[in-house]
């Protein structure tokens, strides 16, 4: 088989006595959404952060297209193709929407550094940032001050971020927690459209369910920073350890819920 | 043309394009407006302050970096061409070689503090400038055999800079076309081309990632910018055009000591001009600078009138008494803040 686009091998990482995320070792393959689920609290957003950079691991080893990348920064792994969309809205929050997806634009390119170009004749970072702006239904917003949007617009801004960077792998931290349920459809036929692609890679933490039925190829289950469930969306949905762990405690009931 | 110069950075707003007219008109024809010596330092003062208050808001207002040691570099830039010129004689050969060692000399130290402390939080940054300004100030004042210590050291500028240099025989409009005009346009074109400098770096791609960076230093590292890179070639830049408006005030005042570019006094002066004027806004500089020092330099005068005018009723001329100046200022200052917490620049734009 080909070498997976992103893997992880024994990852780590303790907070002091605290195991946070324990020797998670999964590879992840082109052409596929695997949805990560587990309770609050299992390290689903701990274990992006360390595939992302903004953690560094204590053991284990990131790697991408088979290449180690433990020892990259978050910068070095961005410019390496990992695009991240935050559960916790991380926007630039004074400057306008089109600014915050350009400079996204910009970072991808050859130029980003340049100390005498005039930013505003680069209008093709502005045309491909009004693109990802279009694709989550907020070019009306354009010029609005990123800090003043609605919640569910920044959600959008976050995820439209992340598209402007054209990632080869693409992690959504819960692209659609708060939104409102008229608002959800727009990213979800997002990530409809990027699995259509058929050959990007795309990690989804979600607690909505149906959301991960739908969308899933493939769903692993985290509980207490281990991995404890790895396959078909239905098998592992019905398997013991998750009805246990994970989807058990209250049937029908949201996870967020129950955990208060 | 405009668009260029000003690096598609226009003021946005009626007002402040027809304040920004008038400053640099006045300052353009400063010696011809406004004769006599202490009109003709304001505007040279007004210069080199706009100079370095926009490398300083380059730091401040568009990175976020809170830094401590800009009189630090503007004392490098003074003493490096001031003391060439003393000690090796008053030619162009040697004050374009005491800037270069100045320039050298200035970005070299901001290397060192920016890769030994622009990873750490912007508190400790800030610590550090403090703790590296102070040891240099002692230095400067200690080696007082090379430096002059406390009471500086007065030089002679170029030949065609001096006073005694006279281009015409008869005055123009009633001005000497002397050296020392010659002198004064030298400060004011140096100081327009590195404002416009600065102006066209804040509106570069990179210095669209400076605003990114002082907006959400995670973020931006998440989107592929290595932060410390970019912090500390901002730190950088700010330096070298520090050390450029210190060799600019060398020249001017033909005097280095100091009190006039590395007291902490002045320190605090680049920050009130940064603020009143608008942090990340390098117009900011120019109004701020403008103000602040026609303010401290015509406060005193003109409170020195009312307290005349107002001879004779009670309380009021003692309220309004020149000492007081410093009051006033203060005053001043808090209002400012209060009511343009954007600064005037921040507000002006606005309003649209």
């Amino acid at each position: 088989m080909s070498v997976p686009v992103l893997e992880t091998r024994d990852l780590t990482i303790r907070f002091g006595g605290h195991v946070a995320v324990d020797a998670v070792s999964c590879a992840f393959r082109a052409g596929t959404l695997t949805a990560i689920v587990g309770p609050n609290g299992a390290g689903k957003t701990t274990y992006f952060n360390l595939i992302s950079g903004q953690l560094a691991a204590s053991a284990g080893a990131v790697l991408l297209d088979g290449e180690d990348i433990t020892r990259l920064g978050a910068a070095g792994r961005a410019t390496r193709g990992i695009g991240r969309a935050f559960q916790i809205t991380n926007l630039f929050p004074n400057l306008t929407v089109i600014e915050n997806v350009r400079l996204a634009v910009q970072a991808r390119a050859d130029n980003s550094r340049h100390l005498w170009s005039r930013w505003s004749r680069h209008v093709e970072w502005i045309a491909r940032a009004e693109r990802a702006l279009e694709e989550v239904n907020l070019i009306d917003q354009r010029e609005t001050i990123a800090a003043a949007l609605p919640h569910g617009d920044k959600r959008k801004l976050e995820v439209a971020i992340m598209m402007a960077l054209e990632p080869h792998v693409f992690m959504f931290d819960e692209p659609t927690a708060g939104m409102s349920v008229d608002e959800v459809p727009v990213i979800l036929d997002l990530i409809h459209k990027l699995k259509a692609h058929g050959d990007k890679t795309i990690l989804l933490v979600e607690h909505k369910m149906d959301v991960v039925r739908s969308l899933a190829d493939r769903i692993i289950v985290l509980h207490n920073g281990q991995l404890v469930a790895d396959g078909e969306p239905a098998a592992v949905i019905a398997s013991p350890i998750v009805q246990e762990a994970y989807l058990g405690q209250a049937p029908g009931r949201k996870p967020e819920a129950a955990h208060g | 043309m405009l668009g260029s110069l000003l690096s598609d950075d226009l003021p946005r707003s009626r007002l402040l394009a027809a304040a920004l007219v008038a400053i640099v008109a006045a300052l353009a024809l400063a010696p011809f407006l406004f004769p006599g010596a202490a009109a003709i330092n304001t505007a040279a003062k007004i210069c080199i302050f706009i100079v370095l208050v926009a490398s300083y808001d380059l730091l401040i207002g568009y990175t976020g970096i809170v830094s401590f040691a800009h009189t630090m570099f503007f004392g490098i830039g003074a003493y490096g061409v001031g003391l060439g010129l003393y000690s090796f004689g008053a030619t162009w050969p040697v004050l374009f070689v005491g800037l270069l060692v100045a320039l050298v000399a200035g970005i070299a130290l901001a290397l060192l503090i920016g890769l030994m402390s622009l990873r750490v939080r912007a508190i400790f940054f800030a610590m550090i400038t403090l703790a590296v300004a102070s040891a240099f100030m002692i230095l400067a004042t200690q080696f007082s055999e090379f430096t002059g210590g406390e009471d500086g050291r007065s030089f002679k500028v170029p030949e065609l800079l001096r006073p005694a240099t006279k281009f015409l025989d008869a005055p123009v409009l009633g001005v000497d076309i002397n050296g020392r005009l010659a002198a004064y346009y030298l400060v004011f074109a140096s100081a327009a081309a590195l404002f416009l400098l600065a102006l066209r770096i804040v509106n570069s791609p990179f210095g669209r990632v400076l605003q990114a960076i002082r907006e959400n230093d995670m973020r931006a590292e998440a989107l592929g910018y290595r932060v410390v890179y970019f912090r500390t070639v901002a730190t950088l830049i700010a330096a070298a055009m520090a050390v450029a408006a210190g060799a600019l005030s060398a020249l001017w005042l033909r005097y280095t000591g100091p009190d006039t570019t590395l007291s902490f006094a002045i320190m605090l002066d680049i920050l009130l001009m940064v603020v009143i004027g608008g942090m990340g806004t390098m117009y900011g500089a120019v109004i701020g600078a403008s103000l602040f020092i026609l303010a401290q330099n015509y406060l005193q005068r003109l409170m020195g009138l009312a307290a005349e005018a107002l001879a004779g009723v009670p309380v009021l001329p003692h309220l309004v008494h020149p000492d007081r100046w410093l009051l006033w200022l203060g005053v001043l200052f808090v209002l400012s803040v209060y009511y343009f917490p954007s600064g005037i620049v921040g507000r002006l734009r606005g309003r649209k």
